[in-house]
């Protein structure tokens, strides 16, 4: 029972109090870039929390059961970013011929997901943090849960945005750092929060 | 490559720092930017290892640009990135302890760093060796500079300091907000704005001035046209 509040909590931690783009600074350039409407924003959140969850699970198998016993702890970088990028590339695949469906929603967002930073990011945390299997597949899932809620906030904002008239050197991008700096304000009011 | 000129170097280096800065103009690497500019010291730690990534993976990419098959090339240029980060990463560890504890995750995420990515596709997989080695360099000191800007507007706003050093008098109370993340999103914001007000100044003082050359040409092609009638109208005057 214990354990389960633990993990409850984790996920929840990593949702809000260390929201991956408000405080962790991981995965801005998807944020930035594919955050014009709200259900591309929604598409790629879903994308990444399906490749995230998945990665977390197959980065800590490799991990614990080829690194650590050889002693080649120091390969985790390429050997995480090789693994990712399969996964990826296993993905749209597997997704193209059994459920084309879904393919058709998220087939453009996967490839821009092997250089997203949040989910090399994610592994390497697992990793530094100590979590156990399901520790890492709690905060593999909720982290990209939390990205895709920042994403889906800010792409609602932006379209606000758009419809404004900011002076002519603040358009395109400087305006919409300004209003993520803005949400970022609001999610720092979690930090204080402890569990 | 024989005829790689100084004005090319100078054009490149350039291009890198200023007009194709990675950061302000191409809006590339925004994670690593955000996330290690709240000292001076981080960023300029940052930058270079950056830089020395670059100037690798672009030189070597180059070298192996004709080798490597068009399918995997984005598979093969992650692996020799994460090579050369992962070497730097030791190197960092061992030599500058203090300053890999304060990057962490960052250092390993170079790799996806999507300068790195991005000057690879598009500029070591079809150069020679010389110019891609020039673009990483040019590109890697746009980036260091980049983070130098934003970092010493954070740390001097934000704490008083500049690179760990006391500058501005005890009474002056820190704004915190400029050391935390949504001082970074709103300090890049403002970088970026000013960085464009810049530019769009410099265009229209570039266009100022083509329009006066354009001017004084046509003026002098009218007047080369009217000499010419004039001398028409002479010689015919002449004639009767």
């Amino acid at each position: 029972m214990d354990y389960l509040v633990e993990i409850l909590l984790l996920m929840l931690g990593a949702v809000l109090v260390e929201n991956y783009i408000f405080s962790k600074f991981l995965g801005i350039c998807p944020f930035l870039g594919v955050s014009e409407k709200p259900d591309t924003a929604l598409g790629m959140g879903l994308a990444v929390t399906f490749v995230m969850t998945l990665s977390s699970a197959a980065t800590w198998a490799v991990y614990y059961l080829i690194l650590v016993p050889f002693g080649l702890e120091y390969l985790e970088t390429i050997a995480f970013i090789l693994i990712i990028a399969s996964l990826v590339q296993l993905i749209e695949m597997f997704l193209r011929k059994f459920v084309p469906a879904l393919y058709g929603a998220l087939g453009i967002y996967l490839p821009l997901i092997t250089t997203n930073c949040a989910v090399l990011g994610s592994a390497l945390l697992n990793i530094q943090n100590g979590y156990d299997f399901i520790e890492s597949l709690a905060y593999g899932f909720s982290s990209a849960l939390g990205f895709t809620l920042a994403i889906v906030i800010f792409a609602g904002v932006r379209i606000r945005i758009s419809f404004a008239k900011p002076p002519r050197s603040f358009r395109g991008t400087p305006i919409a750092l300004i209003a993520a700096g803005l949400i970022a304000m609001a999610f720092s009011g979690f930090s204080g929060m402890k569990f | 490559m024989s005829n790689y000129t100084l004005k090319d170097f100078k054009n490149q280096l350039l291009d890198g720092i200023i007009f194709k800065n990675p950061v302000f103009m191409q809006l590339l690497g925004t994670c690593s930017t955000l996330a290690v500019t709240t000292s001076v010291t981080n960023a300029i730690g940052m930058g270079l290892s950056t830089t020395a990534v670059l100037i690798f993976s672009n030189m070597f990419i180059s070298i192996l640009r004709n080798f490597i098959p068009k399918q995997i090339r984005i598979a093969s240029y992650i692996v020799i990135i994460s090579g050369f980060v992962t070497a730097i990463q030791l190197l960092i560890k061992a030599y500058l302890p203090s300053l890999d504890k304060s990057l962490g995750l960052f250092i390993p995420l170079i790799v996806v760093n999507c300068i790195i990515l991005a000057r690879a596709e598009s500029f070591a997989s079809k150069n020679s060796v010389l110019p891609s080695a020039v673009d990483g360099l040019s590109m890697g000191l746009g980036f260091t500079f980049a983070l130098v800007v934003l970092s010493s507007v954070r740390e001097i706003i934000g704490s008083g300091k500049f690179a760990g050093i006391q500058i501005l008098p005890d009474s002056y109370e820190p704004a915190i907000i400029f050391v935390l993340p949504s001082g970074a999103f709103l300090t890049l914001g403002c970088l970026i704005a000013v960085m464009n007000k810049i530019m769009y100044v410099r265009n229209k003082k570039l266009a100022a001035k083509k329009r006066a050359l354009d001017k004084a040409a046509a003026e002098a092609e009218l007047r080369e046209i009217a000499d010419e009638y004039a001398n028409d109208m002479n010689e015919q005057a002449e004639e009767n």
